[in-house]
């Protein structure tokens, strides 16, 4: 059973799957449609309007997003009266907040900068608004900015169809609209969970990371993937490194198994990594206390000791515990040194508890 | 995992998270699975917006009840009964799968026999479950087309732990749900590396790939590659090491990466356990409460400061990359265990984590395939019997790993500790969204910390009110074992009687309380249930105010 149609794209003929929309051919064909509001997995609302395209013979341009395909249709993707009204769109988004680039976190990797930049928006000939919505910024996660809230409701869509958090909705109505929690209370007294996903969905600089910001710019950063150290779960990260630092941490768009999603303890539970508690010199006990040793000094001593009291009472005097939070190799190492080094299977770790 | 791996011959996952979005029916037992696997809950909570049916089982109110049809809130301790009086009821209701039962597995006969006994009616009595909830849930369950079952530490850490997985495996097998996709029985492990610590025979029964020390021939394998003679002797868990050492049994013991004195029941006993030890070494990233009582103490590394791979709870094995230099002078675990080796006279040669993947590979069938190279991107599950072989999410498909999946009949045992006049509460212990563990890692972060503070004993109100305690009031809980205090939080989170406390908290350590009690097989603490008091803290200034009032009347 072939349903295979075909429509034409900026004069290029493609095949196309009844129910698939403008956008997702587009894409899949290589053709670029710029996007806002758009989030993958969710439902396309189509409120931004700045994937419009021109299809010839329809009354006006249309949403590309939530523009299912029809046999036949006739797209461009980059008119004159698409770019214009692109334009437009761009103004007005523009307008609607204090999108100062200097401090905003979001510059660099901000889609509205990219849009502005791409379809050369210079000035905004409307006036901005008088007031916004004061900026909370009372926990140490997450800042809602809402003079550069855009309202395109992704992370709105994240939080509701992506967690299923059902934490924020879109409030109050027209100029005075605002994503809000339940009762508009602050995150932290609401149902909010701080997983980030409305933070790595934001494409403007409302949503911010507290302990991140001032601190680097996007482009000074090198992204390293690795994998998440809490739960079993797994999840693929990119650690943000600055000058030896971790300075944030994301998830991995297509990352298995978590695409992309991350919870509070892996977007926000890095600082241990580099606390100041931490251990930094082996330790030898003295009296109630410990001094602090070379390495030559503390792994002899263990060495030697060990090696005693294999010989003094037997092998299975002897006992480790190897760890669920360290790598295979160090684990597998662990049970080698307990097996052949003590001379015991006495090895195990906290898997039960 | 030992109650999986005897009826179906692997102790894990059977399908990957993935496949739990397109299941039909999700049954989730004995995990709060927004707060301990929050990312896996997603997957379950977007499952429900569309086709899928939740049935959550569990004591206490936890947020997956909010997307459930069905929530069957069982009294701890009671699994057993109410997983047989689920197939009490397909059975009687000729729900079951005959055909897969006929040829897939073995024993049902004996199950079918011992469940007859479990009558709905009967089991309302054991469990507190309603027999009309129990019905509904059976049938739900069991007319799927694919259900998934996904459960954790709630289903395990009871003195019947096995018994509860058997039961689960039960379930699974009587309705045709194992080896296709989007069914199965997945156990969702609590830490990072716990699948790839059980893996990399960090146990003391198997070496790798669940590999049997007393099997002879797998022993001379050991033995060839490593050049030195084995212990053919099966060694002891955590909880009997710490016995021996309490018992001068064990006089040396090494510690890497592991807090047992916050993690381990009944830690009044471990503490005074260690303070015997001969010869005490900790390796860790933190001062632990352990640390503190050893020798000596190695700085190991953060995983953001090392290479090497974790493997995650459906057994995929992914990458684990350096990205930051190690503080001070600590060094890698791999790093300091090779060191101490060759200062025991042992010559090891794999002295990078990608080498340690080979020898890894070259001892264990179920990760012969896999090696640096290959997961790079997004990992491979294993068994990976081969370096072509795509890796394998789905565990028992057409056949089981034993061959034939084993039916266990079962019968509901009482906990090993049930409440008294004396100690009339039932505590249940687990983790918060918050905090991880411990707290080595999550405390020392300061959005965690921010979040979740305090040590808080979750309390239903009605016993609040008897007490006359308020949220945020300062409560005792003592068991047979020792006390602590928390701070009150009233909620009908956990029902009557019931009360809940996270043991990430040091200062308030749950496992002051709990028992060490095992599952027989297992040898799991039962960290869900044991019997405790409540007493409300009158601190000294308020005590003089009521005091001073009862004199004025």
């Amino acid at each position: 059973m072939s349903t295979e149609q075909t429509l034409t794209i900026n004069g290029k003929k493609v095949n196309f799957t009844p129910g698939q929309t403008i956008l997702e051919i587009a894409r899949e064909n290589g053709i670029d449609i710029p996007t806002l509001c758009y989030l993958d997995r969710c439902k396309p609302t189509g409120s931004c309007r700045i994937c419009l395209v021109e299809v010839k013979g329809a009354r006006a341009l249309v949403a590309s997003c939530a523009m299912p395909a029809a046999p036949g249709m006739e797209v461009q993707t980059e008119s004159e009266s698409v770019i214009k009204a692109r334009r437009m769109v761009i103004e007005l988004l523009l307008a609607s907040g204090e999108h100062n680039c200097m401090t905003c976190e979001a510059n660099g990797e901000c889609t509205l900068q990219d849009l502005a930049y791409k379809y050369q928006v210079e000035t905004v000939r409307f006036a901005r608004p008088m007031e916004y919505f004061p900026t909370e910024s009372n926990n140490p996660l997450i800042i809602r900015d809402f003079s550069k809230c855009v309202l395109c409701g992704r992370c709105v869509q994240a939080c509701n169809e992506v967690q299923v958090n059902l934490a924020i909705s879109f409030g109050y109505r027209g100029t005075r609209s605002k994503i809000v929690t339940k009762g508009d209370v602050a995150l932290e007294d609401s149902d909010c969970v701080f997983c980030g996903e409305c933070v790595r969905v934001c494409p403007v600089g409302a949503l911010v990371e507290k302990k991140a910001r001032y601190m680097g710019r996007s482009w000074e950063e090198t992204k390293i993937r690795t994998t998440c150290t809490y739960c079993g779960v797994g999840c693929q990260i990119y650690l943000h490194i600055k000058d030896g630092r971790v300075l944030r941490v994301s998830g991995v768009d297509d990352g298995l198994p978590n695409q992309g999603s991350l919870c509070v303890k892996g977007k926000f539970g890095y600082e241990f990594i580099q606390s100041d508690q931490r251990l930094t010199t082996p330790l030898i006990r003295e009296g109630d206390g410990f001094k602090e040793a070379t390495w030559d000094e503390a792994l002899d001593m263990v060495a030697k000791r060990f090696l005693e009291i294999k010989e003094k009472d037997g092998p299975d005097s002897l006992a480790g515990l190897t760890s669920a939070r360290v790598t295979n190799e160090e684990n597998y190492l662990m049970q080698k040194l307990v097996r052949t080094g003590f001379g015991t299977n006495n090895i195990d770790h906290c898997a039960r508890l | 995992m030992a109650g999986l791996a005897t009826v179906f011959g692997s102790g894990s996952m059977t399908n990957s998270i993935a496949e739990i979005e397109d299941a039909d029916v999700a049954l989730v037992i004995g995990s709060n699975t927004t707060e301990t696997h929050p990312v896996i809950s997603t997957f379950v909570k977007r499952a429900t917006l569309g086709k899928m049916k939740l049935i959550v089982a569990d004591p206490r109110k936890i947020t997956m009840t909010n997307f459930a049809e069905i929530w069957l809130r069982q009294r701890p301790g009671t699994d057993v009964a109410l997983l047989n009086g689920l197939l009490n009821v397909i059975i009687a209701e000729g729900l079951q799968d005959q055909a897969f039962i006929d040829e897939r597995t073995e024993n049902f006969e004996e199950l079918k026999k011992t469940v007859a006994g479990y009558t709905p009616e009967k089991v309302e009595e054991i469990t507190g479950v309603p027999a009309n909830s129990l019905k509904e849930a059976a049938r739900l369950y069991a007319k799927a087309e694919s259900a998934t079952i996904l459960y954790a530490m709630g289903i395990t850490q009871h003195t019947s732990g096995t018994d509860n997985v058997k039961a689960l495996a039960n379930l699974a097998m009587a309705t045709g749900n194992v080896g296709r996709p989007s069914t199965g029985v997945n156990p969702l492990r609590g830490q990072n590396n716990v699948q790839g610590a059980c893996d990399m025979g960090g146990l003391p029964n198997v070496y790798t790939g669940y590999q049997s020390v007393t099997d002879p021939e797998i022993k001379k394998k050991f033995e060839a590659a490593w050049g030195v003679a084995l212990s053919d002797q099966v060694g002891l868990t955590v909880v009997e090491i710490m016995n021996a050492v309490d018992e001068g049994k064990v006089k040396g013991l090494y510690i890497m990466g592991e807090n047992p004195l916050v993690s381990d029941p009944d830690s009044n006993h471990v503490e005074a356990a260690l303070k015997k030890c001969g010869f005490l070494v900790v390796q860790d990233l933190f001062m632990t409460e352990t640390a503190k009582m050893a020798d000596v103490i190695l700085p190991g590394t953060s995983f953001a400061e090392k290479d090497g791979t974790f493997t995650n709870t459906e057994r995929r094995v992914s990458m684990v990359r350096q990205a930051v230099e190690p503080v001070g002078e600590a060094r890698s675990d791999l790093e300091i265990i090779n060191d101490l080796a060759s200062r025991m006279g042992l010559s090891w040669t794999a002295d990078t984590a990608e080498k340690v993947m080979e020898e890894i590979a070259e001892l264990t069938p179920s990760y012969a395939g896999i090696s640096f190279a290959r997961i790079e991107e997004n990992g491979l599950t294993w068994p990976c019997p081969d370096k072509d072989h795509p890796g394998t999410p789905i565990l028992h498909e057409g056949k089981f790993a034993r061959g034939k999946g084993l039916f266990t009949a079962l019968e509901h045992r009482e906990p090993a500790e049930a409440p008294s006049d004396d100690y009339p509460f039932t505590l249940t212990t687990g983790r918060i969204l918050y905090q991880y563990h411990t707290g080595s890692m999550s405390r020392r972060c300061e959005p965690l910390e921010y979040m979740a503070p305090r040590c808080e004993v979750e309390i239903n109100p009605d016993d609040a009110a008897e007490i006359g305690v308020n949220d945020g009031d300062q409560i005792m809980i003592a068991s047979r074992r020792g006390e602590i205090v928390a701070a009150v939080n009233v909620t009908d989170m956990v029902p009557s009687k019931v009360v809940f406390i996270p043991f990430h908290y040091a200062e308030a350590a749950a496992n002051r309380l709990t028992i060490s009690e095992l599952d027989p097989v297992a040898k799991i603490p039962e960290y869900k249930v044991c019997a405790v008091t409540l007493k409300k803290v009158v601190n000294a200034e308020a005590g003089a105010e009521e005091e001073a009032k009862a004199a004025a009347q």
